[in-house]
């Protein structure tokens, strides 16, 4: 008689996947239960940067069965410094395809959706309604407000990370009976008020922190293990090197998930956010400008203009243009420095800062005032490439 | 009462690049209204033009968000810690 073959029935691991897992599987909390729950796990990950970066490498490693990478960004120079599931070789390849490549060859008993769109109100419910989780990596307000609204709307719970310089926050959002994005921010700032452009900076190793904090959070979430932080906030100073963790509480009248919702769809997150058209806003100002050429060709010239250059300190040493270096911020106390007689013209990086002082020195009274069209970086390209950008 | 008000890092080119201030007030209003008389820099990314706080950012007493507690009026004991939580995207410019 022949003896039946055993039919294996459900998710099951194979050999080769308890080898790899058995970290997991000697332990108690994770076991054979959970690294199942694992792979049948469906997660969607919008954006595969900074935050990105750490929490791809985490969640395959850990077996996660089902990753969907939401980007549309292309690998550059400056994404390397902390994006590092990228390589070299990568810059110009578009990041989803150098991320799962990256993350197959780790890992490739899992599968990985690619979605190689922006995230917009006409494909976010859509997409999210696939998966049991999201985790928002992402790098604008927007988005962080379509994310959140997007998984209220769905159901779906939300592992938020946002990260600024040398600080980072890590929240768990689109609980039922917890809190929602809204509830702790109801409004985003409006452009140009809080500090955070690119110009700000990140330290590199920082999204690597908060990336993994939100790939631990996803992986209690999908074991059921731990106390996530629902209903907290956790803090993170890396120069202060202090974990702090606040209070977050549903807010009973939030628009979203309150007592008495009013938003029951999707909406405009860009107009939601003040910015018009493009996302990378160019300051809505009529400054005069100058573009790098006229000023070169006046500068040889022999004409008589006064540099001003708007930046920091530390970025004077990376390039300049020898201009008088006077920081945006320093500009209402020691706009006496300059003379309102000469003509100026003011510069920074890109010229978001300069036409902000353009503007400002303007209203001041100062009626010869320039702003350097592109500033330094616009230099580089039309007048001298040797100058380093940054 | 003396209070500690941590800074967060978008706000502290405002405050002299401190990461904290410390401070003596009854309220977790009048410790506010005396860090932005000390640092007029920092009014504008607090307050909005007719004396609201900014509604994306957030102020705790310890480890409560004052909107829960009496907002503004919120009293202080002494050694409590006020922190400014501001949204931060990280990123790309807005």
């Amino acid at each position: 008689m022949s003896t039946q073959a055993k039919v294996v029935e459900g998710p099951h691991l194979s050999r080769e996947e308890v080898l790899r897992y058995s970290r997991h599987l000697i332990m108690p909390e994770v076991g054979m239960d959970g690294q199942l729950k694992l792979k049948q796990a469906r997660v969607l990950m919008i954006g595969v940067g900074g935050l990105g970066a750490p929490l791809g490498l985490y969640l395959a490693a850990a077996g996660v069965g089902h990753l969907g990478l939401v980007d549309f960004d292309v690998v550059d120079f400056t994404n390397l410094q902390r994006q590092v599931t990228f390589s070299t070789s990568d810059v110009g390849r578009p990041k989803l395809d150098a991320a799962k490549e990256r993350l197959a060859g780790l890992n490739p008993f899992i599968d990985i959706a690619n979605y190689e769109t922006r995230l917009t109100s006409s494909n976010a419910l859509e997409l999210f309604r696939g998966y049991d989780l999201v985790v928002d990596g992402t790098d604008n307000f927007p988005t962080r407000y379509l994310v959140n609204d997007a998984c209220v709307l769905t159901g779906k719970h939300n592992v938020y990370g946002s990260i600024f310089r040398f600080e980072g926050q890590v929240s768990i959002f689109g609980f039922p009976d917890g809190p929602c994005y809204r509830c702790l921010y109801p409004e985003p700032p409006p452009p140009g008020l809080v500090p955070s452009c690119a110009e700000g900076g990140v330290l590199g190793v920082l999204p690597g922190i908060v990336g993994a904090l939100q790939a631990i959070e996803a992986i209690k979430l999908i074991l059921g293990t731990g106390d996530p932080l629902i209903g907290r906030l956790l803090l993170f100073d890396a120069l202060a090197m202090r974990f702090r963790e606040l209070k977050l509480k549903k807010n009973p009248d939030c628009p979203m998930c309150g007592t008495h919702r009013t938003i029951t769809k999707l909406i405009d997150y860009e107009e939601f956010c003040g910015i018009r058209g493009e996302e990378a806003a160019a300051p809505a100002t009529n400054v005069p400008e100058m573009t790098p050429l006229e000023l070169k060709q006046r500068l040889d010239r022999g004409d008589d203009l006064f540099v001003l250059d708007v930046r920091e300190p530390h970025e004077f040493q990376i390039c300049n243009l020898n201009g008088y270096l006077l920081p945006l911020g320093d500009l209402p106390r020691r706009a006496n420095e300059l003379d309102s007689s000469r003509e100026i013209v003011a510069h920074c990086r890109s010229g978001k800062r300069s036409a902000e002082a353009v503007e400002f020195l303007r209203k001041a009274g100062f009626r010869k005032v320039w702003n350097l069209k592109g500033g330094i970086l616009a230099w580089s390209d039309e007048v001298d490439p040797s100058m380093p950008k940054y | 009462m003396a209070v500690k008000v941590l800074i967060p890092t978008p706000l502290r080119p405002f405050v002299g690049k401190r990461n904290s201030v410390e401070l003596k007030a009854g309220t977790v209003g009048e410790a506010l209204g005396s860090l932005t008389k000390e640092f007029a820099d920092l009014r504008r990314h607090l307050y909005t033009e007719d004396g609201r706080i900014r509604s994306f950012v957030n102020v705790y007493l310890n480890d409560e968000d004052i909107r829960y507690l009496d907002k503004e009026n919120t009293p202080i004991k002494d050694g409590d810690t006020i922190s400014i939580v501001p949204s931060i995207a990280g990123g790309a410019g807005n």
